[in-house]
């Protein structure tokens, strides 16, 4: 018990980086870029990445299904645990993977929350490859914390880009009913 | 969140919290076995031996299947054409193989305690794949996950182990894991056959009547009669072991219910089951040869990660 309150003293929320109000719209922003460039999702899978990534996706997903026809967007899962490069430091649980179609020649839409060092990414690219070869990679992510890429890979769809240093977290308050969601930026 | 041991030795020092982490991180690698490529890069820095004292067909494939498909490379050593033939010990045989920078070692020996003797001697983490007559903790896991995947769940689920309990590894791992689990455990077969004081000290049902075993289970899990590991004879014949408990069709359908039949393998055709109940509708045999593969592969890459 002590020790919760202490982590709850420790670590305060600096600021909002992105409102209830302005995290739906960026959803809706981020769908319609993505039909922009994938006109009716010819040819596109949508594949959210594990755990975070789906409850973004889920909903991009949800608002491309009110632009398109439903049954044509093809719409996968995928946890990267297993591709790690950093699996010895500390032992990650593994989630669902769940791609019930061939990615062969396909256009993929990667899907996460917060891109960071790009180390997530770089083992998803490399998780994807076991499931075929895609014709085109995109990277689709709500935050991008610039200036603290580790390995070369950007973002083709973006919600906002932020600056922030090592020491700070971003965290994504996603919600069921949609009451309370938001973008924060913790300091621990 | 890791597992609670450096090794995996038995299922009785494992907490309820291992057992499940093993089980859901089998059903991730289950789904890895499915997809074209199957074979994830988690374990390619680590060099695993496969230390086999005792012959194994399913196990030693199973094994070495595994640890190729999280892309670990393999050192394979049978005791039958190596230096322990020429008299050397259990002890120097493993120290030279660690020489060679080896982090895993997986281990069959003839003796009960060999791993645990090891586990004392040596840095490197030891996965357990049967001893003597103590335990095959892996062939439990692999049981329970099957179990799970048919049945829903562990806990509540009346399971019969039926034959040869006093020299099973597999009966013994078995009734440790389902117990923790919640589950009801029976052992059934000939008297001759099942310790004296196995209800005292496991706290499992004990029953000698083959079809009473089998109307109160939901799960049957029948053992092989273990010919090389009786040194005098406990029932006079194969014939008379095999009318009084071996498992047939007829028997199956007068009870009434369905229950699901599993085997460690190998099966004594006709002893112990027979070949219309081993390929019918109610076996799971082959599902757990298969199941084997995933179990395995997260008890490796939970022990491999835990390491640092």
């Amino acid at each position: 018990m002590s020790e919760k309150a202490f982590i709850f003293i420790k670590i305060y929320v600096l600021k909002i980086i992105l409102s209830k109000e302005q995290l739906a719209l960026t959803i809706k922003r981020l769908a319609n870029q993505i039909l922009e460039n994938h006109p009716r999702l010819q040819n596109t899978v949508i594949i959210g990445m594990q755990p975070r990534g789906i409850l973004l996706s889920d909903r991009i997903v949800r608002e491309l299904a009110q632009l398109v026809d439903p049954s044509t967007i093809q719409y996968g899962k995928l946890d990267i645990t297993f591709y790690r490069d950093d699996v010895r430091k500390s032992l990650h649980i593994a989630s669902n993977t769940d791609i019930p179609f061939s990615i062969e020649n396909k256009e993929v839409v990667l899907v996460d929350d917060v891109l960071y060092t790009g180390r997530t990414i770089r083992a998803a690219l490399d998780a994807l490859l076991d499931y075929g070869r895609p014709s085109k990679v995109a990277l689709c992510v709500l935050v991008d914390r610039r200036f603290s890429r580790e390995l070369p890979i950007q973002p083709d769809y973006l919600g906002k880009a932020i600056d922030t240093i090592f020491s700070q977290r971003v965290t994504v308050l996603w919600n069921e009913n949609e009451q309370n969601e938001q973008v924060m930026l913790l300091d621990n | 969140m890791k597992l609670s041991t450096k090794h995996l030795l038995g299922i009785k020092h494992l907490t309820t919290e291992d057992i499940q982490l093993i089980l859901s991180t089998a059903t991730q690698f289950k789904e890895v076995l499915q997809r074209p490529v199957k074979k994830v890069p988690s374990l390619r820095d680590i060099t695993i031996v496969n230390l086999f004292y005792e012959n194994s067909t399913r196990t030693r494939m199973s094994f070495e299947l595994a640890e190729r498909r999280l892309s670990a490379d393999v050192l394979n050593f049978a005791a039958s054409s190596s230096s322990a033939a020429k008299g050397e010990t259990l002890l120097d045989t493993v120290n030279n193989i660690l020489s060679m920078k080896v982090d895993l070692v997986v281990m069959r020996h003839s003796a009960s305690g060999a791993p645990h003797f090891l586990a004392k001697h040596i840095p490197a983490a030891i996965v357990n794949a049967g001893d003597g007559i103590n335990e095959h903790p892996t062939q439990a896991l692999l049981d329970a996950f099957s179990m799970q995947e048919k049945l829903g769940q562990l806990a509540g689920l009346k399971v019969a182990i039926i034959g040869d309990i006093m020299h099973s590894r597999v009966a013994m791992s078995n009734m440790y894991l389902l117990q923790k689990m919640g589950a009801e455990v029976m052992v059934a077969g000939p008297p001759t056959l099942i310790p004296k004081y196995i209800s005292e000290a496991f706290g499992v049902k004990v029953e000698y009547n083959l079809k009473k075993a089998l109307q109160w289970c939901d799960v049957a899990n029948v053992l092989r009669i273990q010919l090389e590991r009786q040194n005098q004879p406990l029932f006079s014949s194969l014939r008379e072991y095999s009318l009084a408990y071996g498992i047939n069709r007829r028997l199956l359908d007068s009870l009434g219910k369905e229950i699901v039949i599993m085997h460690p393998g190998p099966i004594n055709r006709g002893v112990e089951l027979d070949s219309d109940v081993a390929d019918g509708s109610s076996s799971i045999i082959l599902n757990q040869v298969e199941n084997g593969v995933a179990v395995r592969m997260a008890v490796l890459y939970l022990i491999a990660n835990r390491e640092n």
